[in-house]
């Protein structure tokens, strides 16, 4: 009678855990990256603990501000290039690796009933793989730092069924962006959601990783996809370890059931300055657009970069338009595909793999009252740079307007 | 820190998020000041400069929604905010508000700008003028991490015993 994420915290805590409890977990593994670490090994040196409870449980890569941008972020990101060598911590990816959502499940640390938490709030991704993957802040990092726990209340879940067959250049992000549409930017605070339905079985590993890279979008604590035989083949070959996965019991409570249905679906876009301000792109077609970001933890991967290409392919974009591949090896693999190529000769502009201009701190910040079509999962005011207005949406979209100059719609171009 | 909380309130609506507390550019540093100089910048510019030490806000659903980053209530407790009121909180926000010992409570209140409220953390309780909200009581061992200042306090505190 339990919920993938009662199962998960029944065993990290050796107890009977339902939702309402709160219990003490034993964390599988941590990830904090070069921002959130600065705060997190602060309070872990305030508390006086010598060592870090296991460094092989420990993953931190160095994606938010790579390379260093101020010699403020030089000396912090210094700093904690020594702590980690102190600590032993070897599971460190440093500049040109990739996002750390994008590196963990690369490397095998995202397994199917797992306890993932990280110093992000787009630890959620890992859901795709069937772990219970959350986001926590500095403080909480440093107390896993120290004993490998942290107390969490087991939430309740909401099970959204997604049927249907998604059109041409309509994609995970258009479906994610309509989920959100649906549940909005609080309907899932506090909750986990696990996902069921023809939509989400077709989906790929990368799609998987789009949709529940959002759950916080709507408040979720998680975003679950059932692992199966898709999750397997991405795993053979990387995973760090053994694994079992968990499957909710037929008689599981749920807190809301919510039907969606894609047949039909058009590109969806979210205007500013919420992620729940989702429309169909006709809505915002002919919208002035200054630039167009392709890339972060949500749409930075080879597929995401491969939809782009076959728009942009033989063809010039018209306004400014960064391209930043999610990972290293995603970058490697699109060189590879000719991906690169195309979207350089089309006259997009190419970063080094990490988060880019999504946080609004390097690389493509927004000059006030500026456009930007982006592939990311905030539009917050101010996100991208004071008074840039954001509009999210998927590659495809982003691509076709970057062609535009303008929102279009990616069916029609 | 004392479980009764009197201030002067600063009124927001729903889903204030901690891009707008403070934004992503000004993460890159361990100065505490430098947060609360910045604090609430994305929504309202003359709030560092006219907040004072004690003042408490009171917002609508969603408070402090997105980004994992402790520099959100850390900023707002730097810049003297002691308590903040909001019809729901978003779950990190939540989380870290306790942790750097933050006071913060769940409660539906209607309060007017620059009125003064007085917020029980022990009984769960917010008055504003005639009005109370019925909040909701943070679980005993949230109480004792935000009584001892936050949970690297509390943890210290912990280790003496």
């Amino acid at each position: 009678m339990a919920t993938i994420s009662e199962k998960i915290f029944s065993r990290a805590s050796n107890s009977d855990a339902h939702a309402g409890d709160f219990v003490i977990g034993n964390v599988d593994c941590a990830m904090a990256h070069d921002g959130t670490s600065v705060l997190a090994v602060k309070a872990f040196r305030e508390l006086e603990v010598p060592k870090v409870w296991d460094p092989a449980r420990i993953v931190i890569p160095f994606d938010h501000i790579v390379p260093a941008s101020t010699d403020v972020s030089a000396n912090l990101q210094y700093d904690i290039r020594q702590w980690i060598r102190q600590q032993g911590i070897e599971n460190m990816y440093d500049v040109g690796e990739g996002i750390c959502h994008q590196v963990l499940p690369e490397q095998g640390f995202a397994l199917p009933g797992r306890l993932i938490v990280g110093a992000d709030s787009h630890s959620c991704t890992y859901g795709a793989f069937g772990a219970f993957g959350t986001g926590v802040g500095a403080t909480d990092m440093a107390e896993i730092f120290a004993s490998g726990k942290l107390w969490f209340r087991v939430p309740q879940t909401m099970r959204v069924t997604v049927e249907g067959k998604l059109g041409e250049r309509v994609s995970a992000k258009d479906l994610t962006l309509n989920v959100i549409k649906h549940i909005g930017a609080d309907g899932a605070t506090y909750k986990a959601m696990e996902y069921y339905g023809s939509a989400i079985e077709d989906l790929s590993i990368a799609g998987r990783m789009t949709l529940c890279n959002m759950a916080i979008e709507m408040g979720g604590k998680a975003g679950i996809v059932p692992p199966d035989e898709k999750t397997d083949e991405f795993l053979k070959g990387r995973a760090v370890d053994t694994y079992t996965p968990v499957y909710t019991d037929e008689d599981a409570q749920y807190c809301e059931d919510i039907h969606i249905d894609v047949d039909d679906l058009a590109p969806q876009v979210a205007r500013p300055h919420s992620v729940d301000n989702v429309c169909d792109v006709d809505e915002v077609v002919g919208t002035g657009v200054d630039q167009v970001f392709i890339g972060s933890c949500t749409n930075g991967r080879l597929e995401d970069l491969e939809a782009a290409a076959r728009i942009l392919k033989g063809r010039s974009v018209v306004v400014r338009t960064i391209v930043i591949p999610a990972s290293r090896s995603v970058l490697l693999k699109a060189i590879e595909k000719g991906y690169i190529s195309t979207l350089i000769e089309a006259g997009a502009t190419l970063g080094p793999p990490g988060c880019g201009p999504c946080l609004g701190a390097h690389l493509g910040v927004l000059a006030e009252g500026e456009v930007c079509v982006s592939t990311s999962n905030r539009n917050f005011k101010g996100r991208m740079g004071r008074g840039g207005l954001l509009y999210l949406a998927s590659p495809e979209t982003a691509a076709a307007s970057a062609l535009k100059g303008e929102i279009a719609d990616p069916r029609l171009v | 820190m004392n479980m009764t909380i009197s201030g002067r309130v600063w009124k927001y609506g729903d889903d204030i998020d901690t891009d707008v507390i403070i934004p992503g550019k000004y993460l890159r540093t361990t100065d505490m000041q430098v947060f609360a100089e910045h604090a609430l910048e994305g929504i309202d510019p003359d709030f560092s400069k006219q907040v004072r030490s004690g003042d408490i806000i009171v917002a609508g659903k969603n408070f402090g929604c997105g980004s994992s980053r402790e520099q959100a209530p850390l900023a707002l407790k730097y810049a003297g905010i002691s308590c903040v009121v909001a019809r729901s909180f978003a779950r990190i926000f939540f989380r870290n508000a306790i942790n750097v010992g933050l006071p913060i409570i769940e409660a539906d209140i209607t309060c007017q700008q620059g009125e003064i409220c007085t917020v029980d953390l022990q009984q769960g309780k917010v008055h504003c003028g005639d009005r109370v909200g019925e909040g909701t009581k943070l679980p005993e061992f949230l109480q004792e991490i935000l009584l001892d200042g936050g949970l690297v306090a509390h943890r210290k505190k912990q280790a003496l015993k």
